[in-house]
């Protein structure tokens, strides 16, 4: 999910709980759209996630390309 | 013959004023404005607003006064120990014998050649609009690849690092080495912002160094830096220092952080941001579904207490509909749990599962059987194929189902008709009934009728 996907999830998400708090929704609908806002919160939350802690050092190679390559750093310093 | 000599002898006398006066004049006319270097001593700073001290070096010191009109335009803060130059003339005290400078101007030694640089490259940049605040690019919202440009092995990485680390597992943090200071400082800093501009992940980033003297900070002020910084493709946050220390790296950033420290803070608390409020939805949602179902609850129990007993066919059709429409709403949700189940237990918090609507649905279903014998017993006539469909939807629920209390050895009688027998008048020796167990049923005859059970008489 990119970005942009992102931030439409995030705002159906709030059109869901929107509708649901004004609550003009049939059961049946209630339960539909309920169904899919757990469905985007819990993308979204993965998407923010997703990224794996990692750092790394950004250094170019005898030839001037760019190489990342894992930073070691003691573990009491971060 | 010495002029002295002729003094002596000729015992030309002066009087302290002339003498006096004649000192004031060859000072001010030999010296009319001077630049004068020494180090600071003696500092006053007394209400007038007018700053008193003494200029020395290995052997001499100077009177000096600082004026409140000129002090108003020092940029620095004048402190014993500190080497300057000052510029201004000479003035002879008469009333005391005492001469002192009247400083018009005063710097920082050293660092005025390199101040009259940054004042330089500050107004061209400007003037190129690159300090522009419609420039100012807002920090990502959902940063997930951090690129830094700093030194390896300083104390800023160590400190940005510890708050990203403590504050956010899912952070990609690339550093990009570089001095951060000496000749060679400003063309690796500017090489490194433009190599993280390549990289496509990138969100933002911290450029900056921890505290140092205006000299140590000097790369920061050096256009190459400016301008990699100005052309970087996502937001650049400059970190340089501490919150005193200004340079031109922060006129061009999109965003100034008082330090690296700061710099970090800025960064992980726009993502902290997003998360708490993909919380507060999920929340509201879920509180918003579970007072929709408590509203339907309250409306079929009170639905179920009006006068269906006192004017039952007035209302039947009603009632059908109301009981067909339940039925099937709570058949869909049967389905959807089955489908969901896996999802939403891996989901769930506790808090989350004690707020399920399953559990709102589970109270439904007691409100439907209720309703459903209160209508058998008060109708006594059903449309088959609408019964048979709640009780289809019924089954589907049978985990939730009240008609568990079965199992607990209570059992249900019914007619032929499928009407429950709630009294023993309502059947007679000899009749054919239904007796529904926790396991399977009994088909029975009544062989006698007791209107009263004797044994449950009060």
């Amino acid at each position: 999910m990119s970005d942009i996907k992102f931030e439409d999830a995030l705002q159906r998400l709030e059109q869901i709980v929107d509708q649901l708090e004004t609550g003009k929704l049939s059961l049946e609908e209630s339960l539909k759209v309920y169904e899919e806002g757990v469905g985007l919160a819990r993308r979204c939350a993965g998407y923010l996630d997703a990224a794996e802690k990692r750092i790394e050092l950004l250094t170019r190679d005898e030839n001037g390309v760019l190489r990342t390559q894992a930073l070691v750093l003691d573990e009491d310093e971060v | 013959m010495a002029p002295s000599d002729v003094l002596v002898r000729e015992r030309r006398v002066l009087t302290v004023s002339e003498l006096t006066l004649a000192i004031k004049a060859a000072l001010e006319d030999r010296l009319p404005a001077v630049w004068v270097e020494g180090e600071i001593s003696n500092l006053r700073a007394p209400s007038s607003g007018h700053v008193y001290f003494t200029l020395k070096d290995d052997a001499a010191q100077l009177r000096c006064v600082l004026f409140r009109s000129r002090g108003r335009r020092v940029r620095f803060a004048l402190e014993d120990g500190l080497q300057v130059l000052a510029f201004g003339g000479l003035d002879v005290y008469a009333g005391r014998g005492e001469y002192q400078l009247i400083v018009e101007l005063i710097e920082p030694k050293g660092v005025g050649a390199l101040g009259v640089a940054f004042e330089q490259l500050k107004k061209k940049l400007d003037a190129e609009g690159l300090f522009d605040p419609a420039r100012k690019r807002p920090l990502p919202p959902f940063p997930r690849t951090i690129g830094i440009v700093t030194s390896p092995t300083g104390a800023a990485l160590r400190d940005m690092l510890h708050i990203i680390g403590r504050r956010f597992a899912g952070l990609r943090v690339l550093v990009a080495p570089v001095r951060v200071q000496g000749e060679e400082a400003p063309r690796d800093i500017a090489a490194a912002i433009a190599d993280l501009g390549e990289v496509p992940e990138l969100d933002v980033v911290i450029v900056g160094r921890g505290g140092g003297s205006i000299e140590d900070l000097w790369a920061f002020n050096d256009e190459r830096v400016a301008r990699a910084i100005a052309r970087c493709r996502v937001p650049v946050i400059s970190a340089v220092g501490h919150e005193t220390d200004v340079t031109i790296a922060d006129f061009v950033a999109d965003l100034r952080a008082p330090t690296p420290s700061g710099a970090a803070e800025l960064v992980v608390r726009e993502k902290l941001h997003v998360v708490r409020e993909l919380a507060g939805l999920y929340e509201r949602m879920t509180q918003a579904m579970r007072a929709r179902l408590q509203r339907d609850r309250e409306r079929a129990l009170s639905l179920s207490r009006r006068r269906v007993l006192t004017d039952p066919g007035r209302t039947l059709a009603e009632w059908q509909r109301r009981v067909d429409d339940l039925a099937a709403r709570l058949g869909l949700a049967a389905r959807a749990r089955h489908r969901h189940a896996a999802h939403r237990v891996a989901i769930a918090t506790n808090t989350l599962s004690s707020l399920h609507p399953l559990a709102r649905i589970s109270q439904g279903v007691a409100v439907l059987t209720q309703l459903r014998s209160r209508l058998v017993a008060a109708g006594g006539v059903r449309v088959k194929a609408s019964r048979h469909r709640f009780e289809t939807s019924v089954g589907r629920l049978q985990s939730l189902s009240p008609l568990a209390v079965l199992g607990r050895g209570y059992s249900l009688t019914r007619l032929p008709s499928g009407a429950v027998v709630r009294s023993a008048a309502d059947t007679a020796a000899g009749d054919a009934i239904e007796i529904l167990l926790h396991e399977g049923a009994l088909d029975a005859r009544v062989e006698h009728v007791r209107k009263r059970d004797e044994r449950h008489e009060v």
